[in-house]
């Protein structure tokens, strides 16, 4: 088995709204894999399909090798999940909500549960309703880190915590990634933590993947800004492929250039005469921003993202 | 920004929120005794008729369960058949809606919301109160009118109207401090509905005994007010008085707490968890045990107090036709208590479908509040968890009927110096009943399996069910259509002979109804919001 998740084609209709618009994702056991798009593209539901919540109207979706709706009951014991909305049994302490979730998942690691609450500080004495929005998910997290199960789907898990504990979660999902064939499947929205964390990501917006891959074959298909002082006057420069905007200023040249075109670009430059250079690569933002956008997704060829 | 700015918008939202609601509860609220009135009229034309009516309804029994007759005449009567019904309803409704449109807002943090626009502290309390008064006021006036309009006299009409105007503002006020006490909504409810049935008790217990516990009473007050029999206005004082104290209780409070926070302090739970505490059933266990001890507790008393009344029927001296017809009609043909008791179970197995519906309806809550997405993600199906909370709905329902029968059996027992029989024939009175709750839980299911946006029907379908049962003779409609209340099939027990048949028939047809909901929950998409 080296796929965890593989949906093909996936198709999710809420009445006239097209959640899922033939969906591709494919997550390989043991990476931890990120999935992101922009508020509604669709991630919640495709979620709630592989955990069999929802019925999908076409396309197929594997889970951990199994049908998420058929094996429901079988694959939920190796898998364990955090909602994107916590909301908790109000009348329920934090730890009795962290112990019914485990054993009703055949079990969990007491020692590894008390560990995880110290490391994120969190009191599982309080009832279910005077926790506030960090603290309820971090019951959630909790109770999903202390079972031993080969899948984690975390959906926006970190969208509450503060800083300190961000970095907390960051840290239990590395050693998670340390222990061999564990899988995760993390939707977020925090761009620090996707490129700190997955090995692979997929970004999908309404209801389609438009992209996926790791971090650095992404950052290859995007743009670098230049910033060049020359010896000479150049020319030729905005004919050559994948330069974009050039501009001129008292001998300093300003341009974006795709990744790709880098070298020849340079080489072009070299034989004018090289006095100063300034290189940005592109941003994390940039790079999703450039998808999230509608209406630069839309324009082709890309132009670069100015903040 | 004032402490009151904002109170007009946040009314205007909860009328616009409430609108089909609230519509609901105030034209039912008006029709009941306009119609009472019109039947009375054609029923007992002349002076002679009704004074052979009124003649046997000073009987202590029916004085439990409906208050003391003041008055001989159609008003008085109207007064007395639909009064407490009425009081009880309303204040149901006014109760309900205060402790919406603030404990519920606040629960669900959607105050907080509106509490960062420009809100003043006071506001939302306000803003409840206010729309529950406009539409007292609005009950009130509908039913000084429509009375009126029946050709009853004005006085009375109009204080019949006031009397359960009132009391539905002192319920709005009770509630207003209820809603202070607990952080949970429900706990809020539930406290001032205790008050509430609390009050009609005491009142069934100071109408038959020590008359001065029935002035403890707000539903013992209403009457006072002697609708049609020599009006005593000075009682609305009460009300206003008591009202006001509580409502001022709530605004101290208000300006006390914090946003969210309540008076009654949540304590910290143990640093363990109960062993136990491994399955959906278990988990139900914990959602649903507060509910049913309450409703357990309640009925208890009510089968209790009802059972102890139930002997005071034996005192009429010459046990006269007209009442025969009358507890006949209610309640079967062996034996006047017989009949009186069998009344009373059949309320008794109502209002224990009420608790039913409430059980039924948990499973939607667990679903629309998103709880029920970590528990399914977990080995748990869909039916697993649907049967755990079907079982307290069904069981459940089992259990408070078994204690109302039992504490009848004792209250009556007692009087009469034989508990162990009478123990026995009213648990077998109260147990007749569970098929037809069960017709309504298996109602309920179907509704979350096939269109659990319309959950809240089952809640239709139960009053529905009590109006045609109790009314439809009265307004004389055809038998088929109170047939077709699961109600009107129960045996009446103590007296009748008990036939198995219509059991069967009610247990298969919620069986039926249980197994539709449930194949309609298996293949839909969870959640639906
Ligand atoms: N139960 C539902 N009924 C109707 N529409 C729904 C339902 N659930 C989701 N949708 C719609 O489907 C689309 C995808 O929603 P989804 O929750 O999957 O988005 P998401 O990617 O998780 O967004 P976010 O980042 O805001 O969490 C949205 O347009 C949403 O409005
Ligand atoms: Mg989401």
């Amino acid at each position: 088995m080296t796929e965890a998740i593989h949906v093909d084609a996936l198709v999710k209709t809420f009445g006239p709204t097209r959640a899922l618009d033939g969906l591709d994702l494919s997550v390989r056991t043991g990476e931890v894999h990120g999935f992101l798009g922009p508020n509604g593209a669709g991630k919640s539901t495709t979620i709630r399909i592989l955990l069999g919540l929802l019925r999908a109207d076409s396309g197929s979706a594997r889970l951990l090798g199994g049908d998420p709706r058929r094996d429901a009951a079988e694959l939920h014991r190796r898998l364990a999940y955090v909602p994107g909305d916590v909301t908790l049994w109000p009348n329920l302490s934090g730890i009795e909500v962290i112990d019914l979730l485990g054993r009703l998942r055949g079990g969990l690691n007491a020692k590894r549960r008390d560990e995880l609450l110290e490391r994120f500080d969190l009191d599982p004495r309080k009832k279910g309703r005077a926790y506030s929005k960090g603290n309820r998910q971090k019951v959630a997290l909790v109770a999903a880190l202390a079972s031993d199960v080969d899948l984690l789907i975390l959906d926006e898990p970190t969208s509450g915590l503060d800083p300190l504990m961000e970095e907390v979660f960051r840290q239990v999902i590395r050693e998670e990634q340390q222990r061999d064939g564990r899988t995760v499947l993390l939707s977020s929205h925090i761009l620090a933590e996707v490129e700190a964390l997955c090995d692979r990501i997929t970004i999908i917006r309404d209801g389609r993947a438009v992209e996926t891959g790791t971090l650095a074959d992404m950052r290859h298909l995007t743009r670098t800004s230049i910033e060049v002082g020359l010896a000479g006057p150049v020319t030729g420069l905005d004919t050559l492929p994948g330069v974009h905007d050039v501009q001129t200023h008292n001998g300093t040249v300003r341009f974006d250039v795709d990744t790709s075109a880098l070298d020849a670009v340079l080489r072009h430059l070299t034989t004018v005469g090289i006095l100063s250079l300034t290189s940005q690569p592109p941003t994390l933002e940039e790079l999703f921003l450039r998808h999230y956008d509608r209406t630069q997704a839309d324009e082709k060829p890309q132009t670069r993202v100015t903040r | 920004m004032n402490s009151l700015t904002g109170t007009r918008a946040l009314a205007r939202l909860a009328f616009r929120l409430d609108r089909v609601r609230l519509t609901v509860w105030v034209l039912g609220l008006a029709v009941m005794p306009m119609g009472t009135a019109a039947n009375y009229l054609s029923l007992y034309p002349t002076e002679a008729d009704l004074r052979a009516v009124s003649a046997v309804l000073s009987n202590p029994s029916l004085v439990a369960l409906s208050g003391p007759l003041f008055g001989l005449s159609i008003g008085g009567l109207t007064a007395w058949k639909i009064g407490v019904t009425e009081f009880i309803l309303v204040g149901l409704m006014s109760l309900l809606t205060v402790v919406r449109h603030t404990r519920t807002e606040e629960e669900t943090g959607r105050l907080e919301l509106i509490g960062a626009t420009v809100v003043g502290r006071y506001a939302p309390l306000t803003a409840a109160l206010l729309v529950t008064g406009l539409v007292n006021l609005a009950i009130a006036a509908l039913i000084a009118l429509g009375l009126l309009a029946t050709g009853l006299p004005a006085a009375g009409s109009l204080a019949f109207g006031l009397a359960t105007g009132l009391v539905g503002m002192l319920f709005a006020a009770i509630a207003a401090a209820s809603a202070q006490l607990t952080q949970s909504a429900r706990a809020a409810s539930a406290i001032a509905g205790a008050v509430l049935g609390g009050t009609y008790l005491l009142r069934a217990v100071g109408d038959t005994g020590p008359t001065w516990l029935s002035w403890l009473s707000p539903t013992g007050w209403a009457l006072h007010l002697r609708p049609y029999a020599g009006e005593r206005w000075w009682v609305a004082g009460l009300f206003v008085g008591v009202g006001a104290v509580f409502a001022v209780v709530a605004y101290a409070l208000v300006a006390r707490r914090d946003v969210g926070a309540g008076l009654l302090r949540e304590r910290l739970g143990s640093a363990e968890s109960s062993p136990a505490l491994r399955s959906p059933l278990a988990l139900a266990w914990r959602l649903h045990r507060g509910l049913l001890l309450g409703w357990t507790i309640g009925l208890a008393l009510t089968g209790a107090v009802m059972g102890g009344a139930a002997a005071g029927i034996g005192d009429l001296q010459s046990p006269n036709q007209q009442l025969t017809d009358i507890l006949t009609r209610m309640g079967g043909n062996n034996g006047l208590t017989d009949a009186f008791l069998a009344a009373i179970f059949g309320i008794t197995g109502m209002v224990a479908a009420a608790y039913t519906v409430q059980a039924i309806l948990r499973l939607r809550q667990e679903e629309s509040s998103g709880r029920v997405e970590a528990l399914l993600a977990t080995p748990v199906g869909r039916l697993r968890w649907a049967a755990s909370h079907l079982t307290f709905a069904l069981l459940g329902t089992a259990l408070l009927l078994a204690a109302a029968g039992i504490a009848g059996g004792l209250g009556y027992g007692m009087q009469v110096h034989d508990i162990g029989g009478q123990i026995g024939r009213l648990l077998g009175a109260a147990l007749v009943q569970l098929p037809a709750t069960w017709v309504l839980a298996g109602f309920g299911t179907a509704l979350i399996g096939l269109a659990p946006r319309f959950s809240a029907l089952a809640w239709a379908a139960l009053i529905l069910s009590v109006l045609l049962v109790e009314l439809g003779a009265l307004f004389g409609l055809s038998q088929w259509i109170v047939d077709a209340t699961p109600f009107a099939h129960v045996p009446k027990l103590p007296g009748s002979a008990f036939t198995v048949t219509p059991m069967l028939w009610l247990t298969a047809i919620a069986l039926a109804l249980g197994a539709v909901g449930l194949a309609g929950l298996h293949r839909r998409d969870v959640p639906v919001a």
